[in-house]
């Protein structure tokens, strides 16, 4: 199986990326900035909905029923969309996914086409893909639009461009459409925008689209989104292409009351989404004549056969781990070398993506459990990450690694009290060159990361166990 | 009651006056501590960083050296969700029935320090004297593990002298993370430096928690920067009298 992530391929690990990104002062602000306003806002709607805690697991039960079931309900969406005048494709992977794509686009002599902010196009490489063929996509999500126009890449699941402020979206849209002048008021960059894409939507006649939720049972389609620029692509060209997630489906209409609660208030700090698109097929004399949706497995197979780390599946893209994330909010998403970033990305790009820098990403966390707490759909992401770094471990112990020898080596340590005890007398011996004035400023090694930036209080001459002693044979002096 | 102490290893070795703090308080207030030399450490630190299989013997020695107790303390609360939150599993995943068993028994009678006061004993005024202007760190594991709340602050807000004097962001991680703190020393710096600020804006004399991992990343900081603030776990203060002051 081949599968794919584009430049990712060749990311270096989260410990590399975030020693440059740290020094990025103006990415940082950006990032904190962004980061604590909507989290702000999230807080806020989530508060007054008296039954959040009950959304949440009734979120999870539905995710966990579906993916129990997958096969039933992928092969009822199959059906149903396809009775509505849809065409269903089946996609084992990223290079099936792009060649099936790519082929729909060739057939009806599209040169262009219009998308929707979609996750799953990047996450197969599509616009490669298309470009490779002669094809240009034309992002039309606003931030979608500002990373394509500045060659950049997404640092978040919903708000790719949040690492950018107004001033430097200024500068990207000046050079890339050729504007001699622009404001930087959010009027002035909405303006500009508006004037790029209009022109986009009126002449290109292939949209193309992600998915929030494949509907089972109708066998309909839901994408949410903030600008409308969305409905555009969903509704004026002849052509409409979507791909989705295998994980993407639910199983009735009526589960949406469940989701579409959940998703805008974790992701926008909205109550509703301003634009809810849902379409059924193809109706005569209104919307796209022609609609295809390419179903994706790209490694989530994989994924539903691990028992302890198939909640990942639950995901419905909203982007509050990573808002609430006290790493994430330090490194910013590109930290991560995936366009999945935060605590969601550390789980999942591991599990899709069999990738070296990938082995770094589950240790990318403090597990602090702040990403469990806020997860409109409950995935224990602390768990999975203490799961996937024993896949890492068993994955490393061939070779002799330095850390798999030590840690080795303090378990004997923990199992014996004789020995407990003699590693602690050493070391209060082992540490004398260090200490200076009764503190450790500099350790050698990897325990240098720790006295880089703090001090070490050194072993104190008695321990408690040693201390306990003393007091039962009546020499302490309590 | 008689109350086993499970120190942890950390406590043991770095900060022994937390547990001769715990040890006192209990026995002030009139219940019997018992300390089995057997013990040594939970398997946190190996079975967070991706070390399973090592961290079985750990759960195993555990459950034999604490099985009997009354009620086992512990003045960590990583170390009580690693019990709470993995042991179960762990058993589980051994297929062992009878430490399956034994773990189900023993978790109801294992309790972190500021618990043990509160829910099992029902004690909140201590008795304690501390005349110090103070600020509490709420650790990620007190919070969302064990979903302390204002526990600690109830056995706070009755310490006599004590001035209170609330963090900013308390809710944040400080950055430590066990074996996080070495494997991305620079994040968990970056983390640290946001966690000093509100600290030092409270223009506290002490923080505390129940938790002194957090506060020995957070004292190694605040030395290196020369702020002036001492870190006390909460055992230590509430175990503080008049008496012991003079």
């Amino acid at each position: 199986m081949s599968i794919r992530v584009g430049e990712a391929a060749r990311a270096p690990s989260f410990q590399q990326a975030a020693h440059t990104l740290l020094k990025d002062d103006q990415l940082r602000t950006n990032v904190r900035h962004a980061t604590d306003v909507i989290t702000q806002k999230r807080a806020h709607v989530v508060a007054e909905q008296q039954d959040w805690q009950r959304l949440r697991d009734a979120g999870s039960a539905i995710k966990a029923h579906t993916l129990r079931y997958l096969d039933h309900y992928l092969a009822q969406f199959e059906a149903a969309c396809t009775a509505a005048g849809g065409h269903v494709h089946w996609a084992a992977d990223a290079d099936e996914a792009n060649r099936i794509i790519v082929g729909l686009v060739q057939r009806h002599g599209g040169r262009e086409i219009i998308k929707v902010k979609t996750m799953t196009s990047d996450e197969i490489g599509l616009n490669r893909a298309l470009e490779a063929n002669g094809i240009h996509p034309h992002e039309t999500d606003l931030a979608d639009m500002i990373i394509q126009l500045g060659h950049d890449q997404p640092s978040h699941i919903v708000v790719p461009a949040l690492h950018k402020n107004r001033r430097q979206v200024r500068e990207i849209f000046m050079r890339a459409m050729g504007l001699k002048e622009l404001g930087d008021r959010p009027e002035d960059l909405t303006d500009a925008a508006r004037r790029y894409l209009r022109e986009k939507f009126l002449k290109v006649k292939i949209g193309f689209s992600g998915a929030n939720f494949l509907i089972a049972e109708t066998g309909g389609v839901c994408v949410v989104e903030s600008e409308g620029n969305g409905r555009m692509c969903l509704t004026l060209p002849d052509v409409l292409i979507t791909v989705a997630g295998i994980e993407k489906a639910i199983p009735t209409f009526r589960d949406l009351e469940v989701f579409l609660q959940l998703l805008p208030r974790s992701a926008t700090g909205e109550r509703m989404n301003p634009y809810n698109s849902l379409w059924t097929g193809v109706h005569a004399g209104e919307g796209p004549r022609e609609f295809h949706v390419v179903l994706l497995d790209n490694g989530r197979t994989h994924i539903l056969a691990d028992p302890e780390s198939r909640e990942t599946l639950h995901c419905i893209r909203c982007g509050a781990c990573l808002n609430t994330c006290p790493v994430y909010r330090q490194t910013g998403g590109h930290a991560y070398g995936s366009i999945y970033a935060g605590p969601i990305g550390a789980i999942l790009t591991p599990q899709l993506f069999d990738m070296e820098h990938s082995q770094s990403l589950p240790y990318a966390s403090s597990l602090c459990g702040a990403c469990y707490e806020v997860c409109p759909v409950k995935i224990n992401i602390p768990e999975i990450l203490i799961h996937l770094r024993g896949r890492v471990v068993r994955e490393q112990q061939s070779g002799a690694n330095l850390e798999c020898i030590g840690m080795k080596a303090m378990a004997r340590i923990f199992y014996s009290r004789r020995r407990f005890e003699a590693a602690q007398r050493l070391g209060r011996i082992a540490q004398w060159p260090f200490e200076r004035d009764g503190w450790i400023r500099h350790l050698p090694g990897m325990f240098g990361n720790w006295t880089a930036v703090r001090d070490l209080s050194p072993m104190p001459s008695q321990s408690f166990r040693n201390w306990w002693r003393e007091r039962e044979k009546g020499n302490s002096n309590v | 009651m008689r109350v086993s102490l499970f120190i942890t290893c950390y406590n043991d070795t770095l900060f022994p006056e937390t547990g001769k703090s715990v040890v006192r308080l209990l026995e002030r207030l009139g219940h019997q501590v018992e300390f089995p030399f057997e013990q040594t450490c939970c398997g946190q630190m190996h079975y967070n960083t991706g070390y399973q299989p090592e961290a079985m013997p750990l759960l195993r020695r555990f459950v034999d050296v604490f099985k009997n107790a009354e009620a086992v303390c512990i003045p960590s609360s990583s170390c009580v969700a690693m019990a709470r939150d993995h042991y179960p599993k762990m058993a589980e995943a051994a297929g062992d029935a009878a430490l399956i068993r034994d773990v189900e028994d023993l978790l109801p009678r294992v309790f972190e320090f500021s618990e043990l006061l509160v829910h099992k004993l029902g004690v909140e005024d201590v008795g304690a004297y501390y005349p110090h202007r103070v600020t509490y760190h709420a650790s990620c594991h007190s919070m969302r593990s064990l979903h302390l709340g204002d526990v600690p602050m109830r056995l706070l807000r009755k310490v006599r002298g004590i001035e209170l004097v609330d963090l900013e962001n308390i809710d944040r991680c400080c950055g430590f993370g066990g074996t996080f703190a070495v494997k991305n020393g620079e994040v968990s710096a970056a983390m640290l430096e946001d966690k000093l600020r509100c600290v030092v804006n409270t223009r506290a004399e002490v923080c505390t928690a129940v938790d002194n991992s957090c506060l020995m990343h957070i004292f190694g900081g605040l030395h290196r920067q020369g702020a002036g603030i001492r870190t006390v776990h909460l055992a230590e203060i509430l175990a503080a009298t008049e008496e012991g002051m003079a």
